[in-house]
C-alpha cells in the first residue's frame, strides 16, 4: 500500500516535471512558429470543420514552400497544432486554454462558427493571445471591445442587407416588402439584424417576420404565408438546413416569389442536390473563385481554386478560402513587427492593410474586416440541367446579370 | 399571436391538410413506440434516431441511383435486423427491470447513434428528391407536395398491413398474449424472448419505413432524432397503449395542432408548441388520476 502512494506520487512528480518542460517548447521552435487551433473535427460542424483545417493547411504548405516568415533576418516557418473540439463550446475554451497554457502557443488561429469563436475569444483576450479567425462572424463578436481578436471576413449583418438594396434598385429606387425566415441562432439573428436596417434605411416593409427553430425541418406554415402576402423579397437564413428546406418547399408548394435570398447556399451544396429547382436562387457569399482579387502566394481566385480541387479533390468552398486567408494575414503581421512579441504582433496585426486572394483586409477597432464587401451570387442553370453559381452583386463583380424577377413557376 | 390563419379559409384549409399528412407519418413512428412500450414495457428514447438511420438508408440509396421510394421497402428490412441486434445486444438485459433502467439504456443508444451517424455519414443536411412534383387544389391556392400525400398512403398501408398481422399470424398472436400477461404467455409455451426481439425489430422496421419518408419529405440530419421522440411518445401518452385508432387519430391531431401552433404563436414556438401540449397532458392526466383514487378511498 504505502510502496503503491510512492510509486504514485513519483509518477505524478514525472508527469508535472514533463508537463512543465514541455512549455519550454512552445510558440517559436527552432525555426517553427507554432500556431494552435481548436477545430471542429466531429459533431454536427464536423464538414464546415474539415473545411476551415483544408484551407488552414493549403495556405501553410504553401507559405512554407515559397520561403516561410521572414522575421529578424531569419526564415521561419509555421506549423499548428490542432485538437477537436468536438462541436462543443464548451470544450473549444478548454482546448484554447490547453494550447495557451500547456503547449504554450501564443499565437491562435480561430475555429468554424460564430458559437466557438464566442467561446474562445474570452481565453484568448485574458491571455493576450492574438487570434486571426475566418470563421466567425456573428455581430456580438466584435461589440465586445476584443483587442487580439481580428476576423478576416465580413461581419454578419452584412451578409444580406444588399439583397434588399439590390431589391429597392430592381424597383426603380422604391421601397420593398419583404419576408424574412431566420434560424434562432447567433449567425442567423445578426443576419436578421442587418436586414432589419436595410429595412429601415430604404424605407421598406417587413410583411413576415418568422424565426424557426433549431430543429424544425418544415417551413411550409412560413411559406403559405409568402404566398398570401406576395412580398418582393423573401429572406431565409437557417445555415444549410435553411437552405435545403427552403427551396425544396418552395418548389413543391410552387411559392412564387420575385427574389429570393439566403446563406449557406455553396455549404449546402444546392444545385447539387436540388439541381433545376434552386435556380434563381441569390445567395450571400464571402468570397467567390471569379473575384479578381489578387496575391503572390496563391495568384488569384481560379488558380487558388484549381489548386484546392488538386489537393482535396473538390471546390473551395468561402469557408476554406478565408482560412487560407487568415495565415496570409499572420504572415504579413509577423513580417512587419519583425519580432514574436504578442502586443507587437497584435499592434501590426491591427495595422493590417493588405490584398490577398480573398479580398481586400483591413480591420476595424472592434477586430473585423471592413475592406472586403459580401458579394451575391444566383444559381443559374443551363438547358441540360446543370447548375453554376454566378456573381452577380456588387456589379463591380458580377460575371452574370441578375435575373429578376424570378419566373413563375407555371412559366418554368 | 397572429389570427391569419382563420381569416383565409384557404389557409385554413392548407393548414389542416399538411397537418393531417404530416400527423399520419407521426402517427407510424408513435404506433412503433406504443408496440414496443407494450408488449416491454420500454420507453425507447432512441426512436427518433431509428427513424433518421433509417432515413440515410433511403438517402444512400438515391445517391446510387435508385428511387428513394424503394426505401419505403429496403430500409425496414434493413433496420429489423439492426432492432434485433441492439435487443440482443442491450435491450434484453433490461426488460425485466424498471421503467428507469430502460430509459436509460435506451437514452445511451440514441447518444451512440447520434455520434455514429455523425461519424459514419457527416454532419451535412442531406435530403432524398422523389421528382413527385405537387398537386393543385381550389383553383392553386391549396398546393400539397405529392411526396407528402405518397408518405401518408405508405404509413396507412404499413399501418394496415400491421394491423392484419397482429391478428391473424402466430408472431403476432404471440406478441399480444405477451403483451397482455408475459408470464402466463411463458407458461403456455410462448418464447417471450423471441416475441420480444420481434417487437423490437418491428418497431425499429416501422422506424426505417417513417425515415424513409421523412428523407422524401423533408431533410435528416445525425441529430435530428428527438423532437421525433418527443412526438411519438407525446401520442402515445394521448392514446394510451395498445389503441392503433388512438394512436392515429392523436397523431394527426397532433399534426394539425402544430400546424396551427405555427401560424398562430409563429414558427418559433412550433415545437415548444408540443412540449407545452406534452406538459399540460401529463398534468391533466395526474389530476385525474388523483380524482380517482381520492374516489376509491
Amino acid at each position: 500500500m504505502k510502496l503503491n502512494k510512492i510509486i504514485l506520487s513519483f509518477i505524478s512528480a514525472l508527469a508535472i516535471l514533463l508537463s512543465t518542460s514541455v512549455v519550454s517548447f512552445a510558440k517559436v521552435v527552432g525555426d517553427k512558429i507554432v500556431l494552435g487551433a481548436a477545430i471542429s473535427l466531429t459533431g454536427k460542424y464536423s464538414s464546415n470543420g474539415v473545411h476551415t483545417q483544408n484551407g488552414y493547411n493549403m495556405a501553410v504548405d504553401r507559405i512554407n514552400s515559397m520561403g516561410g516568415v521572414k522575421v529578424g533576418g531569419k526564415t521561419y516557418k509555421f506549423e499548428i497544432i490542432y485538437y477537436d473540439d468536438e462541436s462543443n463550446p464548451k470544450r473549444a475554451a478548454q482546448l484554447a486554454e490547453r494550447l495557451i497554457s500547456q503547449d504554450g502557443v501564443e499565437f491562435m488561429l480561430g475555429p468554424y462558427s460564430s458559437g466557438l469563436t464566442k467561446a474562445i475569444a474570452p481565453v484568448t483576450e485574458k491571455y493576450g493571445v492574438p487570434m486571426v479567425e475566418a470563421n466567425g462572424a456573428s455581430r456580438s463578436l466584435f461589440t465586445k471591445g476584443y483587442k487580439y481578436l481580428f476576423a478576416v471576413l465580413a461581419p454578419a449583418n452584412l451578409y444580406l442587407d444588399v439583397a434588399i438594396d439590390l431589391a429597392v434598385e430592381k424597383n426603380n429606387g422604391k421601397p420593398v416588402t419583404v419576408a424574412m425566415a431566420f434560424e434562432q441562432d447567433a449567425f442567423s439573428q445578426d443576419v436578421r439584424l442587418g436586414v432589419l436596417d436595410a429595412i429601415k434605411r430604404t424605407g421598406s416593409k417587413k410583411v413576415i417576420d418568422d424565426k424557426l427553430p433549431k430543429e424544425l425541418n418544415d417551413m411550409a406554415a412560413t411559406l403559405v404565408k409568402v404566398k398570401q402576402m406576395k412580398p418582393d423579397v423573401l429572406v431565409v437564413s437557417g445555415h444549410t438546413k435553411g437552405a435545403l428546406t427552403a427551396i425544396r418547399q418552395i418548389a413543391e408548394m410552387k411559392v412564387d416569389v420575385p427574389m429570393l435570398a439566403m446563406t449557406h447556399c455553396d455549404a449546402a451544396k444546392l444545385s447539387k442536390q436540388h439541381g433545376k429547382n434552386s435556380q434563381y436562387a441569390l445567395c450571400a457569399s464571402q468570397w467567390h473563385k471569379t473575384l479578381t482579387y489578387k496575391d503572390d502566394f496563391f495568384k488569384n481566385g481560379m488558380k487558388y481554386a484549381a489548386d484546392f480541387e488538386k489537393e482535396f479533390g473538390y471546390d473551395p468552398p468561402y469557408q476554406s478560402a478565408e482560412s487560407s486567408a487568415a495565415l496570409l494575414v499572420f504572415k504579413d503581421a509577423f513580417e512587419r513587427a519583425n519580432s514574436f512579441d504578442q502586443k507587437k504582433v497584435r499592434d501590426a496585426l491591427a495595422a493590417t492593410n493588405m490584398q490577398t486572394f480573398y479580398g481586400n483586409i483591413k480591420f476595424a477597432p472592434g477586430g473585423q474586416n471592413v475592406d472586403k464587401p459580401m458579394v451575391l451570387f444566383q444559381v443559374m442553370c443551363d438547358g441540360s440541367g446543370k447548375c453554376e453559381n454566378k456573381v452577380v452583386a456588387p456589379t463591380k463583380w458580377a460575371s452574370a446579370k441578375l435575373i429578376h424577377p424570378i419566373p413563375k413557376w407555371s412559366e418554368r | 399571436m397572429d389570427f391569419m390563419v382563420f381569416q383565409y379559409p384557404m389557409i385554413t384549409v392548407q393548414a389542416c391538410l399538411d397537418g393531417l399528412l404530416l400527423g399520419i407519418l407521426f402517427a407510424l413512428i408513435a404506433y412503433g413506440m406504443a408496440l414496443q412500450w407494450g408488449v416491454m414495457n420500454i420507453i425507447n428514447i432512441a426512436q427518433g434516431d431509428l427513424v433518421i438511420l433509417g432515413g440515410y438508408i433511403a438517402y444512400f440509396m438515391y445517391l446510387y441511383g435508385i428511387h428513394p421510394a424503394w426505401g419505403v421497402i429496403v430500409s425496414p428490412i434493413i433496420m429489423y435486423f439492426i432492432g434485433v441486434g441492439i435487443y440482443k445486444l442491450v435491450i434484453n438485459k433490461v426488460v425485466d427491470r424498471d421503467l428507469f433502467i430502460s430509459i436509460l439504456a435506451t437514452f445511451g443508444i440514441s447518444i451512440l447513434f447520434m455520434q455514429l451517424m455523425n461519424f459514419a455519414f457527416g454532419a451535412d443536411v442531406v435530403l432524398a428528391n422523389s421528382g413527385y412534383g405537387t398537386t393543385m387544389l381550389f383553383d392553386n391556392n391549396v398546393t400539397l407536395p405529392n411526396s407528402k400525400i405518397f408518405s401518408a398512403f405508405v404509413s396507412i398501408v404499413f399501418a394496415i398491413c400491421l394491423v392484419i398481422y397482429m391478428k391473424k399470424s402466430k408472431l403476432g398472436r404471440a406478441i399480444r398474449a405477451t403483451a397482455q400477461n408475459a408470464r402466463a404467455a411463458k407458461i403456455l409455451g410462448v418464447d417471450t424472448e423471441k416475441v420480444y426481439a420481434a417487437t423490437f425489430g418491428i418497431n425499429a422496421a416501422l422506424c426505417g419505413v417513417a425515415g424513409a419518408l421523412i428523407s422524401i419529405t423533408f431533410t435528416i440530419h445525425p441529430y435530428m432524432g428527438l423532437p421525433y421522440t418527443i412526438r411519438s411518445f407525446m401520442i402515445v401518452i394521448v392514446a394510451g397503449l395498445g389503441n392503433l385508432p388512438g394512436v392515429a387519430m392523436s397523431g394527426m391531431g397532433l399534426g394539425v395542432f402544430e400546424e396551427f401552433a405555427d401560424y398562430i404563436l409563429g414558427t418559433e414556438f412550433r415545437i415548444g408548441s408540443v412540449f407545452l401540449l406534452l406538459v399540460l397532458i401529463l398534468v391533466y392526466r395526474r389530476f385525474k388520476l388523483s380524482r380517482k383514487r381520492e374516489y376509491l378511498k
